[in-house]
């Protein structure tokens, strides 16, 4: 699957790939408002990946709905949609709003975004705020319920588990890392948030360590992501314990790295003799 | 307009000056037609610092060899890298990306590159000339040694030219040039590229003259292709994607 705010809503990607041979489309935030977003400059080019600092810039639920929808509806993939706001309540309406949509299979809850002053990851480092959210999306939507969780928090498997509890149905790992960029010449942050989340290669021991601790803690399937760039990074994401995978930032790169992928897990099966891939889910030898 | 994903094959790596360079790419099918402004992607393998391609503007385009250029100037890692490519080695690039500048009301216009920034106004120069505009071309820079091929611009309008520290041309900023003080009003266009208090001094005079600007951003990117949204610029019209909206824009609409 792509990871969201890396690959638009799969539009922006036609005329590099055949979308629909994807196992899904993590869409771009949705809020229950009009963001704009942050300010210029929102991201800063760091060793093996990026920072950014793009703040939920998105049209709101209601945009989604009416005019991008229509446009990506067509896809014969699974599409959802990442759900962010700064209340429970705003969680709320933009779930509630989604839960008509025939083609949106189900919802990813951002409660990791670095970059907002509001929300986003304050609902994410903490146990009883995971769940709260969680919980009170759960009440109003019916289909598949991802919890993306934030890769900055001392035990991220305590906080896979209160969102477990609270009826999420997986959990995606990793969002981005809190980072920083500064530019020694000027003596100023690069970044106009000044810190901003870190992505790309840099972050895939991380994020690996992290999927292999989650995936011991719960019993609900976890989404591996975090620095995915070619296909023996995504078997070592399912190694971990991972039963699906997304590509984020590497899409930026190569526009076509998500068939590559899919292509090079193929290939690695066919060598390795697996006959479904599934095989390969947790199947760390250690 | 459709997007394509390529390696191309450096034909010739011209070393203009130590500090610029024009790479010559050879396009392994038939080029789609590239429009004045539009910039490539360019992938720089092989380095930690260089994780992100870069964009670039398209500086000249030969359909008949299939060959495109880009115009660059060595400023860090990555245009280091590129400025070693030799003929034969191949480049990956996601092209053509972005928009164009619009066509001038009447038949003159003004064209300004500060620095690398003169990259789009070549295509822009020869297209204006062909369509039967007459364009001026003024190029500035810091010293002569920033002044990048100005014969190239000869052959499709009159080239005027400004160095701050008066070593080329007249001295001085691009708007302090005397077409600003003389000929100014007979332009219906002017279109700007090059640092940011450049096209800002322009888009100002521009205004003061009533006379329609666009000026070429060059905001930094991750994908060049509207999913990121990092290299948003603020208009009236709210934030824009320098990318697939820009990177040419009205200087009316950006809240500069």
């Amino acid at each position: 699957m792509s990871a969201s705010g890396t690959f638009g809503y799969g539009i922006e990607f036609d005329d590099f790939i055949d979308v629909n041979r994807l196992g899904g489309i993590l869409t771009k935030a949705c809020t229950s408002k009009n963001r704009d977003g942050n300010r210029y400059p929102r991201m800063a080019e760091t060793p093996s990946g990026m920072l950014n600092s793009v703040g939920l810039q998105n049209k709101g639920v209601d945009y989604f709905i009416n005019t991008i929808y229509p446009k990506i509806e067509h896809y014969d993939t699974h599409i959802i949609v990442n759900v962010s706001d700064s209340t429970v309540e705003g969680y709320m309406e933009v779930a509630e709003k989604l839960n008509s949509l025939e083609k949106i299979t189900g919802i990813e809850l951002n409660i990791s975004c670095p970059n907002v002053k509001e929300g986003g990851m304050a609902f994410g480092t903490s146990c009883p705020m995971a769940g709260a959210v969680t919980k009170a999306v759960r009440e109003v939507y019916d289909k598949t319920m991802i919890v993306k969780l934030s890769p900055n928090v001392t035990n991220i498997a305590e906080i896979a588990k209160a969102v477990e509890d609270e009826g999420a149905d997986s959990v995606s790992v990793i969002n981005t890392l809190l980072g920083m960029a500064i530019d020694a010449e000027k003596r100023r942050p690069i970044l106009s948030t000044i810190t901003g989340g870190l992505s790309g290669p840099a972050v895939k021991p991380i994020a690996l360590r992290m999927v292999w601790q989650v995936s011991k803690a719960i019993k609900i399937p976890v989404i591996g992501l975090g620095g995915i760039s070619n296909a023996t990074d995504a078997i070592e994401f399912l190694l971990a314990g991972a039963t699906a995978i997304q590509v984020g930032t590497a899409n930026f790169v190569d526009p076509q790295v998500c068939i590559k992928i899919l292509d090079g897990i193929e290939e690695y099966c066919d060598r390795h003799g697996v006959k479904d891939v599934k095989e390969l889910i947790g199947a760390l030898d250690c | 307009m459709k997007k394509f994903i390529h390696d191309f094959e450096v034909t010739h790596n011209h070393h203009i000056t130590d500090d610029y360079f024009a790479i010559y790419l050879k396009c392994p099918v038939s080029l789609p037609q590239i429009l004045p402004g539009q910039f490539a992607e360019v992938l720089v393998s092989n380095s930690t610092t260089t994780y992100l391609r870069r964009p670039f503007s398209i500086y000249d385009v030969d359909y008949e060899k299939n060959v495109l250029s880009l115009l660059i100037k060595k400023v860090g890692d990555g245009t280091v890298a590129l400025s070693k490519l030799k003929e034969g080695d191949a480049l990956n690039l996601i092209y053509p990306l972005g928009n164009s500048f619009s066509m001038p009301g009447g038949k003159k216009a003004l064209l300004i590159g500060g620095g690398v920034g003169i990259a789009p106004m070549l295509l822009l120069a020869k297209l204006l000339q062909e369509k039967g505009f007459k364009p001026d071309i003024l190029i500035g820079g810091r010293t002569s040694n920033d002044i990048i091929e100005p014969e190239k611009y000869k052959p499709f309008g009159e080239v005027f030219i400004t160095t701050d520290d008066g070593s080329s041309g007249e001295k001085g900023m691009v708007t302090q040039h005397s077409l600003f003080s003389g000929k100014v009003k007979e332009y219906s266009a002017i279109y700007a590229c090059g640092p940011d208090p450049m096209m800002k001094a322009v888009a100002r005079v521009a205004a003061e003259h009533t006379i329609p600007c666009e000026i070429s951003l060059e905001n930094t990117m991750a994908c060049g292709i509207g999913a990121c949204l990092c290299c948003v610029v603020e208009t009236i019209d709210g934030n824009k994607t320098t990318c697939i909206e820009g990177p040419v824009f009205d200087t009316r609409k950006l809240k500069l």
